[in-house]
């Protein structure tokens, strides 16, 4: 895989952890996760409770680390730990989408994503052309403009969900780290949001959490966290990626190669069968 | 700020012609329709309410009074040193606890939050319970004229400290602003606490039950120039710094932790934010007493009529709770005259009827 470059041709930075352990509640939710999220599109899946969003929270700079650090390297540039960045500059450099939009719904849809500038803007600056058109071009992106003056409390959540991925967008941010950006969406929109992924992984450093394993496979890299480890990482064509996976969900799905090399995934729906019972089984250890 | 974001709401894909009907001449650029409208309503009322409040004497509302106390000697000491200041100081308490009850809702994210939630009613209650009982049992010792002086300067003073000190211990116990629950918690431990000493207190000195009485429903009986000055000044003061962290309360809405991966130092702004409130409620407090309901409903009824962004909200809510309390001021000097209802007594009728309006029509979610 090249590195991505944008238009103005500097390369997204990239993001490392390194024995990354997180606790959260006396429970040990990453386990000495070390990997880097290079340039391009990475899917974080695994089961329910593996410690994808805490990972992701983790890389955004919410959550200190009990063991470990998280570190960001723009290219040419010395690795910086995460934590010796103020908060505002670690916003313009990563922006980050909560898994469940939690907001009160009464800002109109084009403050919301406004709201993604105030990195740029601080709290007293008037936003300027700049601010203007980030604003319009990820609403564009979304396809929310239509409704840019109604409060977010009259959209629908999936409506809501692209509000909030272009407010992400408008942060203009190198590196998109998006928990579930698929959420509530209808097919038509998961497919043009993959789309836009694939777009943004040739600009962005784009890591998704994603249950979605149909859109997942279509990312440059997959990440298996697994009771907070990495299991697998590597293309969704690799077989021992895919092979990981289908262990991982406990052979909920099956995920084959198409005559033309793309990988495809079906679920196993067979539910009285047994190919559910090892996942139910998992799942409830992993608890 | 509040122009850039604001003018989204003109764009509306409900208004015609996609904003065609934009008047030529736009009095308020960046504001609403609705915005305007309620700007518009507002002045109105503070500028009537205003004109009563200055026509409300001992025999009510009354044009003709008015007429007679003009031409009377003592026009200059019933208008200029008794009328005007109560009337523009309902103005400025009401201001604050406006501004406050919008800076609660928006910290707490809760339609429901008040400025009194942390422990600042209580401190100030019994900062007003301390003074009166030192003061009566001075009053043993010292000159009866003496002893007016000091509740007078006194009580003011010990309200705004009792009711910062009150929100300081829910935020030590807190440990800091950062947790809303914990927050909300501690402001019931402390209020039950403090309230508990004052019940003490009264119970050692009954003299100081009943100008806790009078406290605890409200009055801007109390309210003279010098007064003024202060609420003015600490109005001003509040309202710009509340201004510069509107986007902040903005961002808020969207969950802390968004708003975190905006760039906000979170437990930061929030400590800011509730140390603002506090200190514009605790002024208005010291200055009108324990006034209800202002700060709870004057940011709904904003919310509900001109929903906008914060810079919005918190400037109309201030409005907004100026018109409220100047309202119910005239009201209460009025209804019963030559005798006065305490003010407190009249918000609290008016705003619980009110919620209670709301929670039959249409329960109590924003706008």
């Amino acid at each position: 895989m090249t590195a991505p470059v944008d238009s103005a041709g500097t390369v997204a930075p990239e993001l490392g952890t390194h024995e990354l352990s997180v606790r959260l509640g006396g429970r040990r939710v990453l386990d000495r996760v070390s990997t880097r999220f290079t340039p391009g599109w990475t899917a974080i899946v695994g089961p329910n409770g593996a410690g994808k969003s805490t990972l992701l929270r983790t890389l955004a700079g919410l959550l200190t680390p009990d063991g470990g650090h998280v570190e960001l390297q723009a290219p040419g540039r010395v690795a910086q730990p995460l934590r010796s960045l103020r908060p505002g500059a670690r916003s313009r450099h990563i922006a980050w989408l909560a898994q469940q939009g939690d907001t009160s719904g009464e800002l109109t849809v084009r403050e919301t994503v406004a709201l993604g500038r105030i990195a740029h803007l601080g709290l007293l600056g008037a936003p300027g052309p700049a601010d203007v058109a980030a604003v319009a071009r990820a609403m564009a992106q979304t396809e929310c403009e239509a409704w840019a003056g109604r409060p977010l409390s009259a959209l629908s959540g999936g409506e809501r969900q692209r509000v909030l991925l272009a407010r992400v967008l408008a942060t203009e941010a190198p590196v998109l780290l998006l928990d579930e950006p698929t959420t509530h969406l209808d097919a038509p929109h998961q497919v043009a949001l993959a789309r836009l992924f694939r777009e943004l992984a040739c600009t962005h450093t784009v890591v998704t959490v994603l249950h979605d394993l149909p859109v997942a496979l279509h990312a440059d890299r997959l990440l298996l966290l697994r009771d907070g480890r990495v299991q697998a990482a590597g293309a969704p064509s690799l077989p021992a990626v895919q092979q990981a996976v289908m262990d991982a969900f406990g052979g909920a799905v099956h995920i084959r190669c198409a005559s033309d090399g793309t990988p495809r995934v079906e679920l196993a729906l067979d539910v009285a069968g047994p190919g559910t019972r090892p996942s139910t089984a998992r799942h409830a250890r992993s608890h | 700020m509040m122009r850039a974001i604001t003018t989204a709401r003109d764009t509306d894909a409900a208004t015609p012609a996609g904003g065609a009907d934009v008047p030529a001449v736009m009095p308020l650029p960046g504001l609403a329709r609705p915005q305007r409208r309620l700007l518009a309503a507002l002045a109105g009322v503070l500028l009537l309410g205003l004109l009563a409040g200055l026509a409300t004497g001992t025999q009510g509302l009354s044009p003709l009074a008015l007429w007679a106390d003009l031409h009377s000697e003592q026009a200059g000491l019933v208008i200029g040193q008794i009328r005007a200041p109560r009337t523009l100081g309902a103005v400025l308490a009401g201001g604050l606890l406006g501004l406050a009850g919008a800076l609660a809702q928006g910290v707490f994210r809760n339609p429901l939050a008040d400025p009194y939630l942390l422990g600042s009613a209580a401190g100030a209650a019994l900062g007003v319970v301390l003074v009166l009982a030192g003061a009566a049992f001075a009053g043993a010792q010292i000159s009866l004229a003496t002893v007016a002086w000091l509740e007078r300067a006194g009580l003011t003073g010990a309200a705004f400290i009792g009711a910062v000190t009150g929100v300081a211990m829910t935020l030590l116990l807190a440990r800091g602003a950062l947790h809303t629950l914990r927050l909300l918690l501690a402001g019931v431990v402390v209020t039950v606490l403090l309230g508990a000493v004052s019940d003490l207190v009264t119970v050692a000195s009954p003299d100081a039950l009943r100008g806790k009485q009078a406290f605890l429903l409200g009055s801007t009986g109390y309210l003279d120039w010098p007064a003024l000055g202060l609420l003015t000044g600490g109005l001003a003061a509040a309202l710009g710094l509340a201004l510069r962290r509107a986007r902040v309360l903005d961002a808020l809405t969207l969950g802390e932790d968004s708003a975190a991966s905006l760039g906000l130092d979170v437990p930061r702004e929030r400590l800011a934010l509730v140390l603002l409130m506090a200190a514009a409620t605790a002024l208005a407090v010291s200055q009108a007493g324990l006034v209800a309901f202002v700060g709870l409903v004057a940011p709904h009824l904003v919310r509900r009529h001109a929903p906008g962004t914060h810079c919005w909200l918190l400037a109309a809510s201030a409005a907004m709770g100026a018109a409220l309390l100047l309202v119910a001021d005239v009201l209460a000097r009025a209804l019963i005259a030559p005798q006065e209802l305490p003010v407190g007594v009249v918000t609290a009728v008016v705003g619980g009827v009110y919620l209670f309006a709301l929670l039959r029509r249409r329960g109590l979610g924003p706008a």
